[in-house]
């Protein structure tokens, strides 16, 4: 198909994206019989209504754990590249590599001991 | 079709200068650690930019570091915010002033 | 096109005293974990033999100089000479926490191991050849300090000071970066002798690169401004100094400034000295700046420290004063034939202040209550009659901060004003000397306090024996170097940062 070069195909896909998902509830509109009632309409059909207000402040249980989470998800960054070039690499390259999942290894037995992964 | 370096370079001024007015003019502490990190990204943005320009690696390596710094800043920001927010119940950093002269 | 590198190419043998004092602080890290918790001062201990091996390695290899890490790490006797007041200053800082923290209630192990990765990153800058790295050894060196100026939480006096550290510093660390990203951009490369290199050809060449440039080092200039605290850049100081743990206080305010300094003077010697705008100029384009930052420092500096009631807030903007003669040094460094000389000067400066400045801290610290209160000026009164030798101390300190003959204040500053006189910053030079009489006076008030107000005098309950020694190390390197400078001199005469002949 030469009218169609690869741009087109994406063209393609979003339209056919967004037409699968509103089709059905589109079409559910049209055919489907109403007949509401005030259980029907309440916010919790099965379930127990909320007490109070909603908006209160409740206590971030893991936030260390999200910290430390923070800080060795984006150190990973410096492993890709050692990754992609493994097979290049010398010994040396190899070791230094590993000296620094070392270091990381040092803080998280660190992070460990303190109990910073533990569920407070 | 590619777009002229100085394109990405105005773009990231622009990134720049919003971070450091948000610095500057925000009073909420995480919104001005967002406007840092606008800051660093804004540069983070220039650096590949130059590095793509130049044809080294230098800019794509110095990314790397200033994310990682960025990631560890965060998290010691993150931990004084929770540290002054127990004892002061605000993040208002205008209501910071215990000293003053 | 990618060459792997060897562990021979690293030479690894050069970086070693700041590589083994960041290992060090990572071995602590772990060897904390398994140290008691009434019994911390063991991890001090440790500590201090870690920055005691650092030192030895460090003048073992002093003579020697090269790169390594493939050109990002410069070895040479300008790190030597740092390294030698960066470990003093971690020494006696850590001599100067063991009391205070147990006093304060606030001893924990990771102290010591933020205070030797700081350290670290100090030394790291003052060898760093790489813009990369240098932004590094910024970030290592400022992140331990923000948690260790907190470390007093939930103090809320603490808890502030940390929290403007850590904007302020976020801020121009960004600054820092956006500023060496332009010069990247300008110059291709991010290696300072490289750049140095690629100066000439830019000058030749005129335009955007050019702009970048300028603007580059403009920015590289706020971010390292920010750090070592210098006019107008300077707001974060007094209330950082006052709220952070007066040790913490004593170690940042000679650590991070020797750290900052050490970044700008690799950068604009080594990289930027033949900048400038026009071809023929003798003087590198940032001088101008320089001096104006400079001369605004000392004057801003001085005369509001005359206000201050707080000894922390007084030594403070003292420290920002002093930042003010050491930029002055590094203004001067801009002219072509005095770089080398004004390097020496702001070197020797900064270990002169580095001893002095520590020692006032002592003495702040041994005035101070367990609560962190009473570090007013007047709680100096009557302290000649309680603790006569902390008294005679104390004298000595403010006079070799005034800059008075046989203190090594006075070695300082007579190096950093001739090299501005010969550089011909005549009109800076005359500001220095003058701003230096305004600074007696805040400096001898305490002196008159001391001896002269009646009053009960403090009992200095912090006096105990560890902040005694700090105060005597400090005390013997203030004398040593104001009677026998040529010990200091000669150290840092092999130092040699520009290459001498420019080519313009």
């Amino acid at each position: 198909m030469a009218v169609l070069n690869e741009w087109a195909f994406i063209g393609v896909f979003f339209a056919v994206a967004w037409v699968f998902p509103f089709a059905p509830i589109f079409l559910a509109r049209l055919v489907a019989p109403r007949k509401p009632n005030p259980i029907k309409q309440s916010t919790y059909e099965c379930g127990v209504e909320t007490v109070g207000d909603t908006w209160v402040q409740f206590k971030v249980q893991y936030y260390i754990y999200g910290l430390i989470f923070l800080v060795f998800d984006v150190e990973m960054i410096f492993l890709f590249p050692w990754a992609v070039a493994y097979r290049e690499l010398d010994f040396f390259a190899f070791a230094a590599g590993f000296l620094f999942i070392f270091l990381l290894a040092d803080a998280l037995i660190y992070a460990w001991r303190k109990d910073a992964l533990e569920w407070v | 079709m590619s777009v002229d370096i100085e394109v990405y370079i105005a773009l990231s001024a622009i990134l720049f200068i919003l971070g450091a007015m948000g610095v500057l003019v925000r009073r909420n502490a995480i919104l001005v650690f967002m406007s840092v990190e606008l800051m660093l990204n804004a540069a983070n943005l220039a650096l590949v930019a130059f590095s793509r320009l130049w044809g080294g690696a230098e800019g794509h390596l110095f990314v790397f570091f200033v994310m990682t710094v960025a990631a560890a800043e965060v998290a010691v920001g993150l931990a004084l915010i929770v540290a002054i927010f127990r004892s002061k119940q605000s993040i208002d950093i205008d209501e910071l002033h215990q000293m003053e002269g | 096109m990618f060459q792997v590198p060897t562990i021979a190419d690293l030479n690894l043998g050069l970086t070693l005293p700041a590589l083994s004092l960041a290992l060090g602080a990572c071995v602590l890290l772990l060897l904390d974990l398994f140290v008691p918790r009434e019994r911390k001062e063991i991890t001090a201990w440790l500590a201090m033999a870690g920055i005691a091996v650092s030192f030895v390695l460090n003048l073992a290899g002093f003579n020697e100089s090269g790169t390594a890490f493939l050109g990002t790490f410069a070895a040479d006797q300008f790190t030597g000479f740092l390294n030698i007041v960066i470990l003093i200053t971690a020494f006696l800082g850590v001599l100067l926490s063991l009391d205070y923290l147990k006093r304060a209630k606030i001893e924990r192990g990771e102290y010591y191991v933020l205070l030797l990765l700081s350290a670290a990153g100090m030394m790291f800058m003052s060898s760093a050849n790489d813009l990369i790295v240098v932004f590094i050894a910024l970030e290592l060196l400022s992140i331990p300090l923000y948690i260790m100026a907190t470390f007093r939480a939930p103090d809320l006096k603490s808890e502030e000071s940390g929290m403007k550290y850590f904007i302020l510093g976020a801020f121009a660390g960004a600054f820092f970066v956006y500023g060496a990203a332009l010069v990247y951009g300008a110059t291709g490369t991010t290696n300072l002798p490289e750049i140095f290199a690629a100066v000439n050809g830019i000058i030749a060449a005129g335009g955007s690169q050019m702009f970048l440039l300028l603007m580059g080092t403009g920015l590289i200039l706020v971010g390292l401004g920010f750090k070592v605290a210098v006019v107008p850049f300077h707001m974060w100081t007094p209330d950082v100094y006052e709220g952070a743990p007066t040790p913490v206080t004593a170690f940042m305010s000679v650590g991070a400034k020797a750290g900052g300094f050490a970044g700008l003077l690799r950068i604009m010697v080594v990289a930027l000295p033949v900048f400038v705008l026009k071809d023929g100029q003798t003087a590198a384009a940032w001088q101008q700046t320089f001096w104006l930052v400079a001369a605004a420092t000392l004057i801003l500096g001085n005369i509001v420290a005359i206000a201050q009631t707080n000894v922390k807030r007084m030594l403070a903007y003292s420290s920002i004063a002093h930042a003010g003669y050491i930029m002055m040094a590094v203004a001067a460094a801009g002219t072509a034939g005095v770089a080398n000389e004004a390097t020496r000067a702001a070197l020797l400066y900064l270990m002169a202040y580095m001893f002095t400045n520590l020692g006032a801290f002592g003495i702040a610290l041994a005035i101070e209550k367990d609560d962190g209160s009473d570090t007013g000026v007047d709680n100096f009164i009557g302290l000649a009659k309680s603790k006569p030798a902390l008294a005679a101390m104390m004298t000595v300190f403010m006079l070799s901060l005034t800059g008075i003959p046989l203190t090594g204040g006075f070695v300082g500053k007579w190096f950093v004003f001739k090299s501005a006189l010969d550089a011909g910053l005549v009109p800076l030079a005359i500001i220095g000397v003058l701003t230096s009489v305004i600074s007696a006076f805040y400096y001898v008030r305490i002196i008159v306090n001391m001896y002269l107000k009646d009053g009960e005098g403090d009992p200095a309950a912090g006096a105990t024996r560890y902040v005694n020694w700090a105060i005597y190390v400090a005390f013997a390197g203030t004398l040593l170097m104001g009677i026998f400078p040529w010990i200091a001199t000669n150290l840092s005469d092999t130092v040699v940062l520009a290459v001498e002949m420019f080519v313009r």
